[in-house]
């Protein structure tokens, strides 16, 4: 089912000014790479590789050999420039049909989640009949920048025509220039890293350390049972000798997650909570998710899991501190609910990105906070409360790792699998994003 | 792996060293390329009886350059001796001479076929012991070629003739290149099964599917080719944890991947599903999937004897067992098992691994008597030496016998099992059922 507005929605269908219902846009499968800690197996693995694994993963799981897809979109959010067309370039390199067309997207830890949105639209429209959404990222093979100094002097150099033109250029050169940029993952317009923010807004939630490790502990639990229930046969495809993601940790415990000591929000005043066990690594990997419309499954004989019902994007200003980094999804949900006439009661299936365990828990306490819903949000009362037997069931990035851009697809093949397994209901997504950003998208199963 | 020792025996000065010394002098195998002729020159056709002709008709309509008589030094492709109405020893002397006075007019990678009959199938002692001369007179001659020629026979049940379509395929396989590495076998056909076999085609599978377990890798890879390249759609399977290479051989073969592993309890669920969902139909399983854990058997420990119980022979029982009360499976579908010579003649080390293969060849035997006059067929290819990963980690000296330790004096190719496993699935072997065809080379052990 697609949303309307809800005005419209009590229209009689026989009123013929009630546009055409878009036709729906399917999840038909995925395939993802396993995720590794970054430095770990794919530590000399680019993004390009990455990403043409995950493509040709999926090709050998649809038979999608030669065939030319609608549109490929991907992105990643550690990008060298030589990789200005990555996606493309891992079409070319990938067993689909040259004449594939592809482009990327880039919306910091969002970016796989859009590029789903994005081409799901495509589809809904009629503009495409299948289309590949995805992300990969690599914190291993990361770029590393010249200074500022340094770039100025190469293009001055680049330009200058005579000796003395080009003398003159490198004159400009001081000994600090030669260093080079190190890799960040920091916001620009703070100088934070992710974890100093969220250890912000966990100690003004006030988000114990034990609820922290026990989100962690189900999010590897949960993992590791899927994997022995042959969840991921269908949605993972190894990669340089790993068939599992290589962060999970099966035998983990309260005790061994208790052990570990805070490395974030540690200058705070507030108690510092985040260790490495309840947030996620930087992690090296990729992910794929094929969609088409009705008829292309029903004609190529291709399972259909899932409809991608609707998206919300959202942004907070976090810059001066007024809401923290990462909860930006809190606000896209309540708009994405209204616009869809639902409630949190309407969903069988949370999947809410675990950037940090206290991401998820600072998401789910807001909702219930009657105050912040009423003050900040706009409603009338508390949004609700979440399920948490209906929470990440098959766990999440504190499990698996996050490699950025690639998470979305994660989240979106697996939430349709779950969806066509139970046959019935609906599932929730909500993924934080750098940049104070957040998408929330709604899947159904059909 | 490549067998160092077949290219330098092959090339001056040591080819001549060889020779005079006496040391084995394998060659390069003729196998089969697409386009390439059937049989390398004019082919003889020998025999008494009233099938004779109708062999050397079949042969015509092959465009062969077909003789019922040789000049003297004329070249040779093949030989073919039709003994399908032998009834008694004293006929064979005539028929076996005159194939030994042109023995050497066969070029290499020259063909032997003889059409007999069974001795199991007379009560007659006489004509039981004329059949079963057949079979002795041409294992020997088997082991008497060289230069990569072989020597096969075709033996016809009772209410068989040298007409019945699987005759005809299986002459044409015994011919061609795609048995390179069988020698000295023999193929029974029980029924007159199938259409019949006039026209000689690139593309037997075609419209078929077939599912080759253990797809990710060696043999297994090579069947998923081979069956593609004969018109086959495949579905490749594998454990979940060989997914990447699987991935390969799916996006090579135009086919898909599908990461299950066979000893898991809904593995044939899976699999139908798939083939139904996906394709529509399942016309053709290969059971290929196999592993080793050697220990002699005074070393062995349950982990070793039941993993490789489980997945070379439980999985295929269970999966046969579902597959064929599916609808999902077709009513003419083709069941190939991979077993192995081990599970013949035993190999030391390997009581587990030859356990489960002579399991899969009780399990061929039996199923097939069950599956009788259904239209639906079970086989097994045993291999002997073949050049894989697996092979390759043997110490090299062991290797080094174990490949010379046949007629054909060196290893086989995954091509010519996966030659044979396609043949065995095709539907010119819709007569062919309860069969364990060797791709050994002859091997010296386990005949």
């Amino acid at each position: 089912m697609n949303s309307l507005p809800t005005q419209q929605d009590s229209t009689p269908e026989s009123d013929r000014s009630v546009p055409a219902q878009p036709r729906a846009a399917v999840v038909i499968g995925g395939n993802r790479i396993p995720f590794a800690r970054s430095g770990g197996q794919y530590a000399y693995a680019s993004n390009q590789e990455m990403l043409t694994a995950a493509l040709d993963g999926l090709v050998a799981r649809f038979g999608l050999q030669g065939e030319r897809i609608g549109e490929v979109a991907a992105g990643a959010v550690l990008k060298h420039s030589r990789d200005f067309n990555l996606t493309r370039e891992a079409v070319l390199g990938s067993a689909l049909a040259a004449n594939t067309p592809a482009y990327d997207v880039q919306q910091a830890c969002a970016t796989g989640l859009e590029t789903v949105v994005g081409l799901s639209n495509k589809i809904k429209l009629g503009q495409l009949e299948s289309g590949i959404a995805g992300g990969v990222d690599s914190a291993s093979d990361a770029p590393v920048a010249v200074s500022e100094g340094l770039r100025r002097v190469l293009l001055d150099l680049s330009r200058a025509k005579s000796t003395i033109q080009k003398l003159a250029a490198l004159r400009g050169l001081r000994p600090a220039d030669l260093l080079p940029n190190a890799p960040t993952t920091s916001e620009p317009r703070t100088g934070l890293s992710m974890g100093e923010h969220q250890a912000i807004t966990t100690a003004r939630w006030n988000i114990s350390r034990e609820a922290q490790d026990e989100l962690s502990l189900a999010s590897h639990r949960n993992m590791a049972a899927a994997y022995d229930r042959g969840f991921f046969d269908d949605l993972v495809t190894p990669f340089r000798g790993v068939s599992r993601d290589a962060n999970l940790r099966a035998d983990t415990s309260l005790e061994k997650l208790g052990s570990l000591k805070p490395v974030f929000g540690r200058t705070l005043s507030a108690d510092a909570t985040m260790t490495a066990g309840n947030s996620t690594p930087l992690t090296d990997g990729a992910a794929v998710v094929l969609l088409g419309s009705e008829d292309y499954a029903r004609q190529n004989n291709l399972p259909m899991l899932a409809n991608v019902v609707d998206a919300e994007a959202a942004a907070v200003d976090f810059v001066d501190g007024k809401e923290g980094l990462l909860m930006a999804p809190v606000y896209a949900l309540p708009r994405l609910l209204q616009r869809n006439n639902m409630s949190l009661a309407d969903f069988d299936f949370f999947e809410i990105h675990e950037a940090f365990a206290s991401t998820v828990l600072t998401s789910l306490a807001a909702w219930e906070d009657e105050d912040f819903c009423r003050t900040q949000l706009g409603l009338p009362g508390a949004l609700g409360s979440v399920d948490r037997t209906k929470l990440n069931v098959n766990g999440s990035s504190l499990a698996a790792g996050h490699p950025f851009a690639a998470t979305g697809a994660r989240i979106v093949a697996s939430l349709a699998k779950t969806l066509a397994e139970k046959g019935s209901g609906r599932g929730l997504i909500s993924v934080c994003a750098a940049g104070g950003q957040g998408v929330v998208a709604i899947l159904e199963a059909r | 792996m490549t067998d160092t020792y077949l290219k330098l025996v092959n090339a001056k000065p040591f080819s001549q060293f060889a020779k005079t010394a006496g040391l084995p002098r394998p060659v390069p195998l003729r196998r089969h390329a697409p386009g390439a002729p059937l049989v390398p020159g004019p082919v003889l056709v020998l025999g008494r009886s009233p099938g004779t002709q109708t062999v050397a008709t079949t042969l015509l309509g092959w465009d062969l350059d077909v003789r019922r008589h040789l000049r003297p030094k004329e070249k040779l492709g093949a030989v073919v001796v039709v003994l399908d109405d032998v009834a008694d020893p004293a006929q064979l002397a005539g028929l076996f001479l005159e194939v030994g006075s042109v023995v050497r007019q066969l070029l290499p990678g020259g063909r032997i076929v003889t059409i007999s009959r069974p001795a199991a199938g007379s009560t007659e002692p006489r004509v039981a012991s004329a059949r079963n001369a057949v079979e002795g007179a041409l294992r020997s001659l088997a082991k008497e070629l060289r230069a990569g020629a072989t020597a096969n026979g075709v033996l016809l049940d009772a209410d068989v003739d040298v007409e019945a379509p699987s005759v005809g395929a299986t002459l044409e396989f015994l011919l061609s290149g795609k048995s390179a590495y069988v020698d000295g076998q023999f193929v029974t056909v029980e029924t007159s099964d199938g259409a019949a076999h006039h026209q000689r085609s690139d593309a037997p599978l075609a419209g078929r599917t077939a599912v080759v377990t253990g797809a990710a890798r060696g043999i297994g890879a090579e069947i998923a080719k081979v069956l593609r390249r004969d018109g086959a759609q495949i579905i490749a399977v594998d454990v979940p944890a060989a997914g990447e290479h699987l991935a390969l051989v799916a996006n090579e073969v135009g086919g898909t991947a599908l990461q299950v592993d066979v000893t898991a309890p809904d593995a044939a669920e899976r699999i139908l599903n798939h083939a139904a969902t996906r394709y529509g139909r399942l016309d053709i399983m290969v059971h290929n999937a196999g592993i080793t854990r050697d220990r002699l058997l005074a070393n062995m420990d349950p982990a070793r004897w039941n993993s490789v119980m489980a997945v070379n022979l439980e999985s295929q029982l269970r999966i046969n067992e579902k597959l064929l009360a599916a609808d999902g499976f077709s009513a003419d579908g083709s069941i190939v098992c991979l077993a192995s010579t081990s599970g013949i003649a035993g190999n030391r080390g390997q009581t587990n691994y030859a356990a489960s293969k002579a399991g899969v060849m009780g399990m061929v035997r039996s199923t097939a008597n069950s599956l009788a006059g259904s239209g639906r067929t079970i086989n097994a290819v045993a291999p002997g030496f073949i050049e894989t990963d697996m092979t390759a980690k043997i110490p090299f000296a062991t290797r080094e016998v174990a490949r010379r330790l046949s007629s054909l004096q060196q290893g086989g190719l995954p091509l010519d099992v996966a030659e044979a496993v396609s043949f065995l699935a095709s539907p010119g072997a819709s007569g062919i059922s309860g069969q364990v065809l060797r791709v050994c080379g002859q091997n010296l052990v386990g005949a």
